[in-house]
């Protein structure tokens, strides 16, 4: 299937496993708390990357989706005291506003600037709003929405319909590594089935596949929606890694770091998001325990020297190279043949 | 006589101040090769636009009917699922994918996940175009992706097949491929091919239309039409000769 379809790029089962494997063996040595982050990083960028990298569509608010998981697992989580709903409703909730969302932009036609000004200001509406509900009429149910403050303490993942047992620590990290490789599988599957090369199509050329009958707009706010539901679950497991929501989930910040990871990672691969986020979110915690040089400026000093070094990013950089060199090496070994060819032959002149 | 593939009632398209479309009534008969021409500006592609919903029209423009179905205002993607094929002037493939993944995404919709690949070697075979089938089409000449175009085209299996201008840019072995093409398609399509060059024109056959300012100033076979003193005035002029 994939020579049939490269462009959808394939499943490489030796690289899951071996990944799957790390995942797996990293609590041996590490501490679970960081890695527990970066995976739900990686997740958020996977979302996007999927979305962006292979139908073409970039949110610049993307984080609004990530927000709207984190928020809603809490408030859920607060009113039903236990997270069997809270995660479930997590995902349905930022994917239905994005299926709204979604059709009314790409069946109205919306060029991609506008989408861009669109989801970001959808973004920081949600961000306005949630940061001006400190007072006590800004309440769902048992929730306060606590403005800037947030909410905090409520109850964190556990065992579905047993409240008695949470997840944390070491289980937590097993349960959001385990949502993140299968939310890359997932991708992959999508990518490899005919939906997924109708949308790369889109990507190419809109306008063309419209004209082989393919209804764009519907295929496209179905990728959105799935892209959101992604965002959803990695704002929903970082609402319970963090114990606490906050208006900054929704920021501009939070929109753009994203970017950045996938821009970074590399555009038009599922591995690039999640390596650009793991190691610029990696880097980001370092620098975050110093106070010398802001964070902001070195993650935009990264960004242009990305884009002016590896415009294509570090994943399909490293991909051209090593097709290059086992080009390369081909060619050599080739020509070595022929010239031991040719020697043997000369050597069988009489 | 056969029933009409498309038929359009008094269709108007304005533009600003220019009336581009002026009030045209077309009728296409089943398994009809018709020819549309025109001199620059006469209107060829506008029409071609309002008959493949690539222009937004309502019925303040008129009608346009695709086998007695009232197809105005809808969209490009609606009109095409009732089995219309459609090239467009500028080759419109996708420039980053590979020759098959291109005829790959035409035959999908219409073939399902089980004859898609084998109409795609169809295809392939039929257009020769084996040699380039896992190149990126965005690296092919004009001439080659315009054939692939037709090839997104052929890979529908269309009964109604509307191409706009589809000899531009190419060479003149390519053409008469091409027009063999045609003609082969011909036999289980009705074919409108929208195009100014009189030579290929000629060498296709079939029924002409002339458009002139909009409207259709005369229709006819193709030696009636080129003999005809008002076609050579508004647009052939001497190079009938």
């Amino acid at each position: 299937m994939s020579t049939e379809f490269p462009s959808a790029g394939r499943t490489r089962w030796g690289w899951v496993i071996f990944v799957a494997l790390l995942l797996l063996l990293l609590p041996l040595v590490s501490e679970t708390s960081t890695p527990t982050l970066l995976a739900i990083w990686a997740l958020f960028a996977l979302s996007l990357g999927l979305m962006w990298g292979y139908a073409g569509i970039l949110s610049f608010g993307h984080a609004a989706y990530f927000g709207l998981g984190a928020y809603t697992y809490a408030i859920t989580a607060m009113n039903t005291g236990e997270s069997t709903a809270a995660w479930m409703l997590a995902i349905l909730v930022p994917a239905l506003v994005a299926a709204i969302m979604g059709a009314m932009m790409f069946y109205g036609r919306i060029s991609d600037v506008y989408m861009g000004v669109i989801t970001l200001v959808f973004a920081l509406i949600l961000f306005k709003f949630m940061g001006a509900t400190a007072g006590d009429a800004y309440r769902i149910g048992s929730a306060r929405l606590g403005g800037f403050n947030g909410i905090p303490a409520f109850p964190i993942l556990n065992v579905p319909g047993d409240p008695s047992v949470q997840i944390y620590g070491k289980a937590l990290y097993y349960v959001v590594a385990t949502c993140a490789l299968g939310c890359y599988l997932l991708a992959r599957w999508v990518l490899s089935s005919a939906f997924g090369r109708i949308l790369i199509g889109i990507r190419e050329n809109e306008a063309r596949m419209e004209l082989l009958g393919y209804d764009a707009p519907a295929y496209k706010t179905a990728i959105f929606t799935l892209s959101a539901a992604m965002a959803g679950l990695a704002g929903c497991l970082f609402a319970t890694w963090a114990e606490i929501v906050t208006p900054a989930l929704f920021g501009l910040r939070q929109s753009v770091e994203v970017i950045i990871w996938v821009i970074a990672g590399g555009l038009g691969t599922l591995a690039g998001p999640v390596l650009g986020a793991m190691a610029l979110g990696m880097l980001k915690l370092l620098l975050g325990e110093q106070t010398l040089i802001d964070n902001s400026l070195v993650l935009g000093v990264i960004l242009v020297l990305v884009v002016l070094l590896l415009p294509r990013g570090l994943v399909p950089t490293l991909v051209a190279w090593r097709e290059r060199r086992s080009r390369a090496v081909a060619g050599r070994s080739a020509s070595g043949g022929s010239r031991r060819r040719r020697g043997a032959a000369s050597a069988d002149k009489p | 006589m056969s029933e009409p593939v498309v038929e359009t009632r008094d269709l108007s398209m304005r533009f600003g101040g220019v009336l581009a479309v002026n009030n045209v009534s077309f009728t296409l008969r089943e398994r009809e090769l018709r020819c549309l021409i025109g001199p620059n500006g006469a209107g060829k592609s506008t029409l071609f636009k309002c008959l493949t919903g690539q222009h937004q029209i309502s019925h303040a423009n008129g009608r346009v009917y695709i086998r007695g179905q009232d197809v105005t205002g809808w969209r490009p993607c609606e009109i095409v699922r009732l089995g219309v094929g459609i090239k467009t002037q500028v080759p419109a493939v996708m420039n980053g994918l590979t020759v098959w993944e291109n005829i790959w995404l035409a035959a999908r919709r219409t073939h399902g996940p089980d004859g898609t690949r084998g109409e795609v070697e169809r295809v392939v075979d039929e257009l020769q175009l084996a040699d380039i089938v896992r190149r990126e089409v965005g690296e092919l000449g004009h001439g080659q992706r315009q054939i692939v175009e037709l090839g997104l085209v052929l890979a529908q299996r269309p009964w109604l097949v509307l191409l706009d201008e589809p000899a531009a840019g190419i060479t003149g072995a390519e053409t008469e491929r091409l027009i063999e093409l045609i003609q082969q398609v011909n036999q289980t399509a009705a074919v409108v091919v929208v195009d100014h060059d009189m030579h290929f024109v000629r060498m296709l056959g079939g029924q002409v239309t002339v458009l002139h300012q909009g409207s259709i100033l005369m229709e006819g076979g193709t030696e009636q039409v080129l003999s005809d003193a008002r076609v050579r005035e508004v647009y052939i002029g001497n190079r009938t000769q």
